[in-house]
């Protein structure tokens, strides 16, 4: 039974497969040829090849893209170093800390005779990930503020944090977009002007710190009571017994699933693209709307879902490997 | 703390005053009784013409989401089911395949996924003239998907099909993006729902003398359904709230039609107001509903 099931299976897959591999590979087009493309039956990589500064860079100036490029690279080390377990320190703040301010001097230049270059021209990958690493940098430290105060014994603090909490949670990233970019202008005293790229990672801080705040509040129950009441018998105070007990057990335990929470959170800064921010996803839809290269999209979306596969699959590698170190905090992954 | 936020509230609320006044923007919800002017692509449950509200156009919007996501929840509850039980399957192959669905579509965003699906739909498929015809009746175009119902059979009538029931090529998109994006994490909690039954239970139930069928329906699903409910639930109000995705590939849902209000009234607090209203509202819903099928699944 088993083996008749195995070979229809393998029969099915080798038909849906053949065409398959036809059209993205034998009868495929790497260059960046359009009209060899439109001639062709086969998959149009070439516009990945013709587009590819673009779909990195975004509108950034040409000749100084090689900034964006170290930047990259500068973050890519950066998350790293920080994966790996002995680097786990306190120093690792001050790392990323120094990191971001290389970043920040490449990126908008002006000095050590760097050109200058507005954060409206920024685009493509590095958009991407700065989005990401800088909303989590920023999301985690307001994260555990927040589910301490879910837990604290304030009533007011309490029913703040958790109306927060649910607020959040409860409706679309989408709405908080938009909130940010048509309603916190309105917010602001007259005259003071807050630029789109600022807003959209306002929106996405605070919605992030909202599902991270949840899988910290895991990690804080996942702690003995005993735990508490040793730092109590020792006379610590609440900050103390906090930063001192509770927070390093409690964050190491909730390690996998924060990962698996960051995993969602690099996949949803792609909505950035729907209040017109140009991520990696929104550099490759607009540079379908060449008339040239119009109706490659399903060629542009498979490269830009591999490019998004590689670092997520990364991620939830990388977590999955403490599930297997530590199967008792299996019971905190988050159902996402 | 209260007086701190007290403070932030009213420096807020006072600069919103005083720049809706600069902007002459109007505020309230006087908007809704107003003509909208704009058309709505399309409608199931309600009909719509420009002439009428923002009121009426936005409830269009409610309903295009409500239908999106409760035959998004539908088709992601099969698929889910399905791939996590093929995920357990004896056959090496088979759950190989269903393990490779779940990396690969768990770990690409839905978005992209939304806009590969449309342009596979509107690029990859034919005109209606060379539409493809996977079962008898049913047509697959660039102009959207046709199905035959009851009394009535989609025909091709000059450039286009007549007749059965469409769905135009964003809605398609759209639950199909939904439904095959969530079914990969449900799959995952039908999975370990069925992996937390201990192999003891299942043991004394064949020493029962009961069938294979009897296991499954009396031993192993009433226990895997506590373990699944709860975080299926969350599961269904993602693919609620991810239904406003819809937006970039052109449906028209709540967060579309809003967005159109807002452009066209200036009134951005009001409209962003009403969305969040309509998706807590629903969102907590689904909560109450399927708090009362696990109190009922639960063990008592």
């Amino acid at each position: 039974m088993s083996k008749v099931l195995t070979g229809v299976l393998a029969l099915l897959i080798a038909v849906a497969l053949a065409p398959l591999v036809q059209w993205a590979l034998i009868d495929a087009v790497w260059r960046p040829d359009a009209a060899a493309c439109r001639a062709a039956h086969g998959a149009c990589w070439g516009f990945i090849v013709e587009k590819h500064r673009f779909i990195l860079f975004g509108t950034y100036p040409y000749d100084q893209q090689w900034r964006p490029a170290i930047s990259t690279l500068v973050l890519l080390a950066l998350c790293i170093v920080s994966a790996l377990r002995a680097f786990w320190r306190p120093w690792l703040a001050l790392v990323w800390v120094a990191g971001f301010a290389v970043i920040g001097v490449l990126m908008w230049g002006g000095v050590f005779g760097l050109s200058y270059v507005e954060n409206e021209r920024w685009g493509g990958l590095i958009l991407t990930l700065l989005l990401s690493t800088v909303g989590l940098a920023l999301a985690f430290p307001l994260s555990i503020l927040l589910a301490l105060g879910r837990r604290s014994t304030m009533p007011v603090i309490r029913a703040l944090c958790v109306a927060y909490i649910e607020l959040v949670r409860g409706v679309p990233l989408i709405s908080l977009l938009f909130m940010a970019s048509v309603m916190l202008p309105l917010f602001l005293p007259g005259g003071m002007t807050i630029d789109k790229l600022a807003r959209a990672q306002i929106a996405l801080v605070l919605f992030a710190a909202a599902y991270l705040a949840e899988v910290v509040r895991g990690g804080l129950q996942a702690i003995a009571k005993e735990q508490y009441e040793m730092a109590d018998a020792l006379g610590l105070s609440y900050w103390q017994k906090t930063l001192y007990v509770v927070l390093p057990q409690a964050l190491r335990i909730a390690v996998p699933p924060l990962v698996n929470t960051f995993v969602g959170f690099f996949k949803d800064t792609s909505l950035v693209l729907i209040i017109g921010l140009f991520d990696l996803l929104s550099t490759i839809k607009v540079a379908l709307t060449e008339p040239a290269w119009s109706g490659f999209g399903v060629e542009a979306y498979l490269f830009a879902a591999l490019v998004y596969f590689i670092f997520c699959f990364a991620m939830s590698r990388y977590s999955r490997q403490f599930e297997r170190r530590a199967p008792e905090t299996l019971a905190l992954r988050e159902p996402t | 703390m209260a007086a701190a936020l007290a403070a932030l509230g009213w420096f807020i609320i006072s600069n919103t005053v005083a720049n809706l006044e600069a902007r002459h923007i109007a505020s309230g919800f006087g908007f809704l009784s107003r003509e909208a002017g704009f058309e709505i692509g399309e409608s199931f449950l309600l009909r719509y013409n420009a002439g009428d509200s923002y009121a009426r156009a936005l409830l269009v919007g409610v309903s295009n989401t409500l239908a999106a996501a409760a035959i998004g929840i539908v088709l992601a509850t099969l698929l889910g089911g399905a791939i996590g039980l093929a995920r357990l399957a004896r056959n090496a192959m088979l759950r190989a395949l269903a393990g490779a669905y779940v990396e690969f579509l768990r770990n690409v965003p839905l978005l992209v996924q939304l806009f590969f699906w449309y342009a596979l739909i509107t690029e990859a498929l034919p005109g209606p003239r060379e539409a493809l015809s996977p079962l008898p009746g049913v047509f697959l175009t660039n102009r959207g998907i046709f199905f035959p119902v009851p009394g009535s059979v989609p025909e091709l009538n000059g450039f286009n099909f007549v007749g059965g029931t469409a769905l135009s090529p964003e809605f398609a998109a759209l639950l199909i993006g939904l439904a095959a994006y969530t079914a990969a994490f449900i799959a995952e909690i039908v999975r370990a729902g069925i992996l937390a039954i201990e192999r003891g239970q299942v043991d004394a139930a064949y020493a029962l003398g009961l069938t294979r069928w009897q296991v499954t329906r009396l031993v192993v699903l009433p226990q895997a359904l506590r373990v699944i409910v709860p975080p299926l639930t969350s599961q269904y109000l993602n693919l609620t709230k991810n239904s406003s995705l819809a937006v970039a590939i052109g449906y028209p849902d709540l967060v579309s039609i809003a967005n159109t209000t807002i452009n066209q009234t200036g009134q951005a607090i009001e409209g962003v107001s009403i969305i969040m209203a309509v998706y807590l509202t629903v969102s907590l819903s689904i909560s109450a509903l399927m708090n009362w099928y696990n109190a009922r699944v639960a063990l008592r």
